[in-house]
């Protein structure tokens, strides 16, 4: 029995988990449209690479990568792509985002794909394959896989497979342990390959024995030697990646340090379940399992088409009529959306329909009485009760002094407090703030650099041209005797009294400027006739009627024009 | 008492030693305070407080000529962040100098003539042309200082504010309405 470790507070909230387990995992049914953001992941959006009108075939890439931290989109079945534009998506702020928006044609004919043996390829394949893939982390992170299975920089020991899920009401990934635990495993394997990983510890929460049998006797029945699975006891939020490291190996993950420098790396189960298809099948990540639960007939969950709308999602849940709002993600750290026609994403792992009754409005805040709950259940051992003062004072210096980055926003602070102050709202906009600052400050920098460089480059070009304009007098200088022939040779004579002296520098003077004009004269010359127009030579028919068309419709606004011209002088009668 | 005394001298002498050198060897150029408040200020080079540019205003500051509210990109935070600095009080915009929203020069590339005007008056450079080609801003290096507006002869550059979007979206200070209690 592996000694196990305790992280810091928790909370206990109802779990609600039974509800959208009594039934397997359903297939959902194919939607009448698909609204497919383009921006599921962390890091860069993608760049769209169909057109609209255009047939799109399942498995597709619709979004390419845009620079290393990004991630593909594919299409979720085969359909036309009816529209690429913004539309709003599952988001805090409710504003709308770039989504390719795909009408299936019912046939979900695959676009040509095939897998390898991860045994027999080269792990830089391997990752260039999770990324066109499309694979990211499915525990609500979304973060690119492939940035994540690096093992050059640190040596990793353990490889941690997150199947805790923690928060109420989501049951996603403990059916797909229940039913998928031998690709999920083989998953792992390709996953600790890539990582050199040791030992693979699967952390699963002891409310789940159904998910823990099924992952033991695939560790057994696949011969998994170096695997172990885990149950942790049930404790919100046992599920964070630094919470459940800790209570697995005993490892403290310290404030801006990451997991891997310490040799452990985490990795959600249904990130292992898609990378295995990936890798093995050539699938993309197309779809993934939705928990619909709350104020549904069925709860359940959903094999569901990313860019599903929720509002198709639900439907076949049976959504009762009195639903208020829908969550995406859990009771404590989801999202209210801001419309029920957002596609599904990536990070979608729960859709709960919230009713009045078991979700109120949240009741008002009463102001904090400093009763310190908040910092006994805080898993990252901060001050929730000093950070929501300096949050609510906008000092930001403080925050950041008493570590608000530590903060993982799990709302447990929140759960707990008697005065129901909502702490991670104030926490969110502190954070948002202080990010907004630091890029001003980037910006400011910039603008600095950028206007020094300026200063520089204009007293440089000043100098060079004084240094230019001194040369070509020396030039002309040095040039000039010879020119002019008889008279600056009888200019030196001694004998010339002053005012002949003063008429041969004016005559030279005048010379000179004379010359000037003359090259410059010729320069000009020379240069019209070098610059013919080079564009209109070798035209194709097709150009050349092009050009025709332009030509009469100009000659016509010419004609309208001056006859609107001659109409604006006479009096106007409507 | 003489040896007292020629020790005391001695001890003076030393020490007068230590600091003429260290103020010849340790000298700073230029008045550090200036850099401090160059710092603070946004760096838009806009002169909407009546200097050529964040430098020469920080230098008045400096000198104590320059009121410290003259600087409406900066924002109110800019004035709070200066008095601390200076430690003088906090003083307000002037009626109407206040900050406005963040944007933009946009040039309508159909009516520009390529003068290059406005890259002449572009103090950072963030403006795409040459003579008799159309010009294009560089969005992400713009300022917003308006100082291309006034040098163009066809008026076709127009601020623009930025809509908000996803990514420069931010979380609001949580405000709650009040309900009445009977």
């Amino acid at each position: 029995m592996r000694p196990l470790f305790k992280f810091h507070g928790g909370v206990h909230p109802p779990t609600h988990k039974v509800e959208s387990t009594r039934t397997p995992i359903a297939r959902a049914a194919l939607p009448s449209k698909l609204v497919i953001p383009l921006h599921q992941h962390v890091g860069n959006r993608a760049v769209p690479t169909v057109q609209v009108g255009e047939r799109v075939l399942k498995g597709q890439i619709i979004g390419r990568p845009e620079g290393r931290l990004s991630s593909a989109v594919h299409a979720s079945t085969s359909g036309t792509v009816s529209a690429i534009d913004m539309q709003v998506v599952a988001h805090f702020s409710g504003l709308p985002d770039l989504c390719v928006t795909l009408i299936p044609d019912g046939k979900d004919e695959w676009f040509p794909h095939s897998g390898v043996d991860y045994k027999q390829t080269a792990h830089s394949e391997l990752r260039q394959r999770l990324r066109d893939a499309g694979i990211v982390g499915l525990g609500g992170a979304v973060f690119p896989s492939d940035m994540k299975s690096y093992s050059h920089k640190h040596k990793i020991k353990t490889l941690v497979l997150n199947g805790a899920e923690c928060e109420p009401y989501i049951t996603c990934d403990d059916l797909l342990m229940r039913e998928r635990a031998r690709d999920i495993l083989r998953g792992a394997e390709v996953l600790r390959e890539l990582l050199y990983a040791e030992e693979v510890l699967i952390g699963i929460e002891d409310n789940k024995p159904e998910a823990i049998a099924a992952m033991r006797q695939a560790v057994l029945d696949d011969g998994h030697g170096h695997m172990e699975v885990i149950a942790v006891p049930t404790l919100y939020p046992g599920g964070g990646a630094k919470q459940l490291i800790r209570v697995l190996t005993g490892i403290e993950v310290a404030a801006g340090v990451r997991s891997t420098e310490m040799g452990v790396q985490c990795f959600n189960v249904a990130t292992a379940y898609c990378a295995w298809r990936a890798i093995t099948f050539g699938e993309p990540l197309l779809a993934r399992i939705v928990t619909v639960t709350g104020n549904v007939e069925r709860a359940q969950n959903f094999e569901v088409l990313l860019g599903t709308p929720v509002e198709e999602l639900v439907a076949q849940a049976g959504a009762k009529p009195d639903t208020y709002k829908h969550i995406m993600g859990g009771p404590m750290m989801g999202v209210d959306l801001p419309s029920a026609s957002v596609g599904v994403t990536k990070a979608t792992n729960c859709i709960i329909e919230a009713a009045q009754s078991a979700f109120p409005p949240p009741e008002p805040a009463m102001p904090c009485i400093r009763c310190a709950r908040c910092a006994d259940v805080c898993p990252a051992e901060l001050q929730p009760q000093d950070l929501y003062w300096f949050a609510k004072s906008k000092d930001f210096g403080k925050t950041q002094e008493f570590s608000l980055f530590d903060c993982i926003e799990c709302g447990a602070c929140a759960y707990v407090c008697p005065s129901h102050i909502p702490l991670v709202q104030y926490y969110r906009f502190a954070k948002s703030e202080i990010w907004q600052r630091e890029k001003e400050q980037q910006a400011a920098e910039l603008a600095r650099e950028r206007h020094d460089f300026r200063q520089q480059r204009i007293e440089r070009e000043k100098q060079e041209k004084a240094e230019r304009l001194a040369q070509k007098e020396r030039a002309a200088l040095a040039a000039k005797p010879p020119a002019p022939a008889p008279l600056p040779v009888a200019a030196p004579a001694a004998d010339l009294d002053n005012t002949l002296q003063m008429r041969v520098d004016a005559d030279i003077a005048r010379s000179n400027m004379q010359m000037r004009i003359d090259a410059a004269a010729a320069r000009a010359k020379e240069q019209a006739t070098a610059e013919q127009p080079k564009n209109t030579d070798a035209l194709t028919p097709q150009q050349q009627a092009e050009i025709a068309e332009i030509e009469a419709r100009r000659a016509k606004f010419h004609e309208i024009a001056s006859h609107s011209g001659a109409d604006d002088e006479s009096p106007k009668h409507s | 008492m003489i040896s007292a005394l020629l020790v005391m001298v001695g001890i003076a002498l030393l020490l007068g030693a230590v600091l003429g050198y260290s103020a010849i060897k340790f000298k700073i150029e230029g008045n550090p305070l200036v850099e401090k408040i160059d710092a603070v200020l946004p760096q838009t080079q806009c002169g909407q407080c009546g200097y050529p540019g964040c430098l020469p205003y920080a230098e008045a500051i400096a000198k104590g000529e320059a009121d410290i509210n003259l600087c409406p990109p900066g924002g109110e935070e800019g004035i709070h962040k200066l008095a601390e600095l200076l430690g003088v009080d906090f003083k307000p915009f002037g009626e109407g100098k206040g900050p406005r929203a963040k944007a933009v020069a946009f040039i309508d590339e159909n009516t520009c003539i390529g003068c290059t005007l406005c890259l002449q008056a572009c103090p950072v450079d963030a403006i795409v042309g040459a003579a008799k080609q159309m010009h294009t801003i560089i969005a992400s290096e713009c300022t917003g200082c308006e100082l291309c507006l006034a040098p163009c002869p066809v008026d076709c550059i127009s601020m623009q504010t930025l809509p908000e979007n996803i990514s420069n979206w931010k979380w609001q200070y949580p405000v709650f309405p009040i309900k009445a209690i009977k």
